[in-house]
């Protein structure tokens, strides 16, 4: 099949390629251009391991053709922290609160806990795990997460963090 | 000594050593994208590998036609049976002493079993041409029941075995036989139920679940023409056992046969046997000289990889009439599929299930366990069942409530007046298995406090009547279980892999200027092992935590270790580290007594040095040690401050736990919500509690999705009917319920640092407790078992039955 | 995982795609979210050799009132539909549904018009607008027409879209002022399909059912409009007895699939729990 020309702004940098319509945005990424932060998990659209910002949307960058994202910005995990290096309050905050184990599902989960505390800067627990809802977690049972979530929106909104008590 | 010098105590949380919360050195890298994956893996010229599968649960394969496969541009090869047969590879042994076809010779024996497998410079070539392979079948009776694998009719799997009446286990008692295995005493047994006041029989199902990493199994293969060597990377819980593996049946030589497993996304089991598409990718790589990247699919690993469980056990207890047990009798069908391919050590086929009298002191005791083939999957000891320790505890706390039922004693009762009694440790179990340590009455005791037992069962007892009231549609239910599990495989007397002693490993080197590097023969999939095995060191040696290098999974420069897997990495790596640490620390005092000009018995240690007893002002920190080691040590010695210890653990550990849940169902829908789970946890010395903690909640969830939804369910025909996330139920943020973790400190004897192991204990005591949970919601209305899963349709099927529809 | 291959179009205009659709007949599919379209081009169950990409189309997008409706552009995304102010006003049910469909990432692309119009009978939309007596707005080669939503579903996967033909939007009637409304959708999991779901929108007038329309999810090859059932409520005073009489109506017209989620009886009968649930809660927020 004929290769498209696509452009598109992936964290900050552009980026111009030539892919097959049917290549995923997905192994756009990792494939094309070694970004290797988002994650395959699954084959039916449903883990969330993928997920990266796209023109300021939560997507799952495997149901998403690289041809039908010319001329986006996208942002994944590699794009998260500032641009002077420092963490991103969500990657401080997973840290801090265990929120990982293998790592595997991290990348998506930030990315989607990123544009989740921008829908909604203080979200409470329910709203969090409601906003979660599409990255699935083996390792850490889903409750640390919450906490980093928690920890970042606190940090986000310059007040002090209060881990609630077991 | 003046103000501004730090105390002990100050030194010691420098360090950040055994005991601190210490944050995850891993996490730097995995919260950047920085994680470094297989499939992140790209190395020049690479191609990529795929298989064309079954349809069939069971069929004749007539004919394998790759013409149009192979046409599709940019296809290198395809691989099919007759391919492997050259190098004798079509089949290869597993780790239970079977053997497994890699690609189907002649038949297939699952759905989705791989036939054929495509080589091409694309992962889009592979597809396609894979879907080209063209196949002529034709199907065979199917079956998937394991209760009918051993009828006189049943379908034959296995035509290769024909005619064999013994298999690595001994004799097989039917064609579909893979092995008969017993243990404990039956004579005594019998003669206790003899003797019984009552007895409880049950049959308890186990369903066929799947560990289900995020991450699918994956490898790149590169064989180097010109050397003769391969570097295999891959998604590989044990690497050592791989490379051992992959030498004895590729005929390369080990030490020419490199396997990195870089960062796991998550193992539980699933990834520690070897799949065709390793050694598919491995052939591949030979036979074109470039590397082959394999990855499965979410499909794939659902449906064809170890699989977890699949137990049916025909449970009996008998007791005294007050409640005192006498005996316990256990006949288990085990289905593993249509290979045995589980990973068990050699000396027990049915793994660790002779733990199955768990945390009771039972007299007499035997279990049988007949294995037997089926048309579907591959494997069985998987999903942190600690070998088979999660079928087992599934039994014996189910088990403990019917029997509580039928003699009217509340299940905690019940429990407490059979645990057995911290004066009894050591304790010799009726199977033979000598349990370190435990304070079982402490947990359960803390555990029932700690929840307010007595109120929730206030509780439940009005809510019980206002049901009947008709007031509530609600029903309460209260589970409560003591697990007791066999972890740390193993003594090398019990326990090898294909004949390796399943001893592990620890190598320690410290640099002059006193940070250093240590290298395990586990391999970490999400456990923390960079932090914690850092925080032994830091206990052991004195330097910070932070200063402690810790690697894993290059088979070329890690001592050899048989990996993690059934919470082994702390009982075994962990003594291992901490031995290794100890031979430094005393070549570390030698060195401080020459430079102090003391006898070594002079010197005492505090935190981070050593000190002259009764002058404390004189000493030598580790890291000046560490310079000295290099720059001027006693005569006669040699310089550098390092150590290997090869670890054969004396014993196995027994953690133990006691865990409660309260559920409330919706009988008119069946749908149960978890309003409280609280688990206590002994794991004896306790490492990094935050680890624990992140351990306790990911186990639970796990048992959480098995409890309730999961299974990998075949029809009739042997098609698997919840091989995706469509249908294989994962729990998001929402369903997975709140965890409340507590524990107590009992130490492993036995243990250099006393510690237990810990990862596996959640699932093992999850699954009962939900389950006890679910059933003791319908007890009063006479239910005694219901099969799980819980979810939606059977709860409310177990309520129709019980007439609660009006 | 990997798609097959097809050629991608993107169209500026309805035109455009309607030209490019009649031009390629079969070999051409439409594409909107596509987070119903794509799983099933990666599971190569359907292998399109040409997709027409809607998403450039602008006219598609967008929620206005015209007259008494409120008419929705079917490429109008769900998280859209649950952030418009204008909905949350009128047609609050709406909102309701699109919080139950999916996850976060689903809702930020998939769209209104692929539930409506996909034919899949667990998409939770098509009962919905049955519920609520929406009209679809459909363009083809042969000019624009509208078909009602309680016409458009004839079996699973087969709706009143002829070859070519694209849902350009949805129009929706107002409820009245002071109506009730619910959806209550038992599911496995949050963002699973229904198990059984219902749709409720009805109004109370001194004491008594006025209007009641109910839809109900994935329990048959289509949505269905459980009209015998409604009937039996109009006129009642909502009392015990004749919500059981509706309930058992609904659910003498249920012919569910048997799948993970349960045994064909079992459905059924969570039809009849959801749709009591529903009526329940529909008729507490009506007024009158």
């Amino acid at each position: 099949m004929a290769k498209s020309q696509v452009e598109m702004k992936i964290n900050g940098k552009t980026v111009e390629a030539l892919v097959e319509p049917r290549t995923l945005l997905i192994y756009f990424l990792r494939d094309q251009l070694g970004i290797t932060g988002p994650h395959i998990g699954c084959d039916t659209s449903h883990c969330g391991a993928c997920t990266v910002d796209l023109d300021g949307k939560s997507v799952k960058s495997c149901t998403v053709f690289a041809v039908q994202a010319d001329g986006a910005h996208i942002i994944t995990i590699e794009g998260i922290a500032h641009p002077d290096g420092t963490l991103h309050a969500l990657q401080e905050g997973f840290r801090q609160m265990h929120g990982l184990q293998c790592g595997f599902c991290t990348p998506g989960m930030i990315t989607r806990a990123y544009r989740l505390l921008q829908e909604n800067k203080n979200p409470t627990e329910e709203e969090i795990r409601y906003g979660i809802s599409g990255n699935l977690c083996r390792c850490t049972g889903y409750q640390n997460i919450v906490k980093a979530i928690q920890y970042a929106a606190a940090k986000l909104n310059g007040v002090p963090f209060q881990e609630a008590a077991e | 000594m003046n103000d501004m010098t730090p105390t002990s105590a100050e030194r010691a949380e420098k360090l950040e050593g055994m005991g601190c919360k210490r944050k995850r050195v891993e996490d730097i890298r995995f919260t950047q994208g920085k994680g470094h994956y297989v499939d992140d893996i790209k190395l020049p010229n690479m191609l990529y590998g795929e298989f064309n599968r079954s349809p069939y649960g069971h069929a004749r394969v007539t004919k394998i036609d790759t013409t149009k496969a192979a046409a599709v541009p940019g296809v290198v090869a395809v691989l099919t049976a007759e391919t492997l047969k050259t190098v004798n590879l079509a089949w290869m042994p597993t780790l239970a002493g079977d053997v497994q076809m890699v690609l189907a010779d002649g038949y297939v024996l699952f759905q989705n079993q791989e036939v054929a497998f495509v080589i091409a410079d694309s992962r889009e070539a592979a597809a396609d041409a894979a879907d080209l392979v063209e196949v002529e079948y034709e199907q065979l009776p199917v079956n998937v029941d394991p209760l009918k694998a051993m009828a006189p009719d049943a379908p034959v799997i296995r035509e290769d075995l024909k005619g064999k009446t013994e298999g690595a286990h001994g004799k097989r008692k039917h064609y579909n036989n893979i092995f008969s295995w017993q243990a404990g005493d039956k004579a005594a047994a019998d003669s206790a139920f003899a003797k019984a006041d009552v007895t409880m029989r049950e049959m308890i199902s186990y369903p066929r679940c799947h560990p289900c990493p995020l991450e699918t199994c994956q490898c790149v293969a590169s064989f180097d023409k010109i050397k003769g060597e391969l570097t295999l990377y891959g998604t590989f819980q044990a690497p050592h056992v791989i490379r051992t593996v992959g030498s004895l049946i590729s005929k390369i030589p080990e030490h020419k046969i490199h396997v990195i497993a870089p960062d796991i996304g998550g193992g539980f089991g699933n990834k520690v046997g070897a799949y065709p598409g390793y050694i598919c990718s491995i052939v591949a790589s030979i036979v074109t000289g470039v590397p082959v990247k394999w990855t499965e699919s979410r499909i794939d690993n659902l449906s064809t990889t170890a699989f977890a469980r699949d137990f049916h056990m025909d449970m009996e207890l008998a007791c005294t009439k007050d409640g005192k047990l006498l005996g316990l009798r256990c006949y288990t069908i085990a289905d593993h599929g249509a290979f045995d391919a589980c990973a068990n050590a050699t000396k027990w086929p049915a793994g660790l299930f002779s733990i199955i009298s768990g945390s009771y002191d039972i007299p007499a005791a035997f279990c049988l366990v007949d294995g037997v083939y089926t048309n579907k999957a591959p494997g069985g000891v998987a999903y942190r069942c600690s070998f088979r320790v999660t079928e087992a505890a599934y039994a014996i706390e189910r088990a403990m409530d019917i029997m509580a039922q039928k003699l009217g004693m509340d299940p905690a009762d019940f429990r407490m007046k059979n645990l057995i009694r911290r004066e009894q440790f050591p304790y010799t179990s009726a199977f033979g298995w000598q349990y370190d340590s435990g304070d079982y009455q402490t947990a359960l005791t803390k555990a029932l406090e700690a929840v307010n037992y007595k109120k929730l069962r206030e509780e439940q007892k009005q809510q019980r009547e206002a049901f009947r009231r008709g007031e509530t549609r609600e029903l309460m239910g209260i589970g409560v279980i003591h697990f007791t599990e066999i972890v740390g495989a193993g003594p090398s007397r019990n326990c090898d892999i294909l004949g390796i002693a399943m001893f592990d490993s620890a190598e320690i080197r410290i640099h002059p200027t006193g940070s250093g590097i240590c290298r395990l023969g586990t391999k970490s999939q999400g456990q923390g092992h960079e932090t914690t095995y850092a925080q032994i060191i830091a206990s052991e040696l004195g330097l910070a935590a932070d200063s402690i290098a810790v690697e894993e999974g290059n088979t070329d420069t890690a001592p050899y270790g048989l990996g993690t897997y059934g919470s082994r990495s702390t009982p075994v790596s962990g003594a291992a580290c901490a031995m290794a640490c100890r031979k430094i620390k005393a070549k570390a005092q030698m060195i401080a007594a020459y430079m102090l000009e003391v006898h070594d018995d002079d010197l005492e240690w505090d935190v981070d040095r050593f000190r002259v007893k009764g002058n404390p002002e004189r000493f030598k920190t580790m890291i000046e040690l560490a310079w000295a080691a290099y720059h001027e040590v006693p005569p006669g010695m040699e310089p550098g401050l390092e150590a290997v210890d090869y670890y054969d653990p004396p014993n196995f550990t027994f953690p133990f736990g006691a865990y409660i849940c309260v559920v409330d169902i919706d009988v008119d829908t069946g749908t149960v919500k978890v309003r409280r789970f609280y688990a206590l946890d002994d794991c004896g010395t306790r490492i990094n509690p935050m680890i624990i903690e992140g351990q306790i909640h990911g186990g639970l969830t796990e048992a959480f999705g098995i409890a309730m939804g999961q299974e990998i369910h075949y029809d009739d025909d042997g098609n698997v009917t919840t091989a995706s996330f469509l249908d294989y139920f994962v729990p998001t943020a929402v369903e997975t319920p709140h965890w409340e973790t507590d524990w107590t400190t009992t130490p492993s004897p036995h243990h250099p640092i006393g510690a237990k192991g810990v990862g596996e204990s959640p699932n093992v005591g999850g699954v009962p407790c939900f389950s006890n949970a679910v059933n003791d919601a319908f007890a009063f209305l006479g239910s005694t078992h219901i099969q799980m899963p819980h979810d939606h349709w059977r709860v409310w099927t177990a309520a129709e039955k019980l007439g609660l529809h009006g | 995982m990997i798609p097959g291959s097809f050629n991608y179009h993107r169209p500026k205009s309805v035109q455009e795609a309607i030209g490019l659709l009649a031009k390629l007949g079969d070999d051409g599919r439409a594409l909107a979210g596509g987070h119903s379209l794509i799983p099933l081009m990666k599971l190569r169950l359907t292998t399109p050799a040409n997709l027409i990409d809607l998403a450039g189309i602008a006219e598609l997008k967008g929620a206005r009132a015209d007259g008494n409706d409120i008419v929705i552009g079917a490429m109008t995304t769900q998280h859209e539909l649950i952030g418009s102010d204008l909905l949350a006003a009128k047609i609050p049910l709406l909102r309701e549904v699109a919080l139950q469909i999916a996850d976060p990432q689903v809702r930020y692309l998939g769209t209104l018009g692929g539930n409506v119009a996909g034919g899949d009978p667990a998409n939770d939309m098509p009962a919905v607008m049955m519920c609520l007596n929406a009209t679809c707005h459909i363009a083809g080669k042969n000019g624009e027409r509208r078909v009602a939503a309680r016409q458009f579903y004839q079996g699973t996967y087969v709706t009143a879209l002829a070859a070519g033909d694209v849902l350009t939007a949805v129009r929706i009637p107002v409820p009245a002022a002071g109506h009730g409304y619910a959806y209550e959708k038992l599911k496995r999991k949050i963002g699973d399909f229904a198990t059984a779901a219902a749709a409720v929108v009805l109004t109370m007038k001194g004491g008594k059912v006025e209007t009641c329309s109910i839809g109900l999810t994935n329990v048959a090859p289509t949505p269905l409009l459980a009209e015998e059932a409604a009937k039996i409520l109009i006129g009642s005073a909502f009392d015990a007895a004749t919500v059981k009489r509706a309930v058992t109506a609904a659910e003498a017209i249920t012919t569910p699939a048997e799948d993970a989620r349960g045994p064909a009886a079992y459905r059924t009968k969570m039809a009849g729990v959801m749709l009591t649930r529903a009526l329940a809660r529909a008729k507490s927020l009506a007024k009158g």
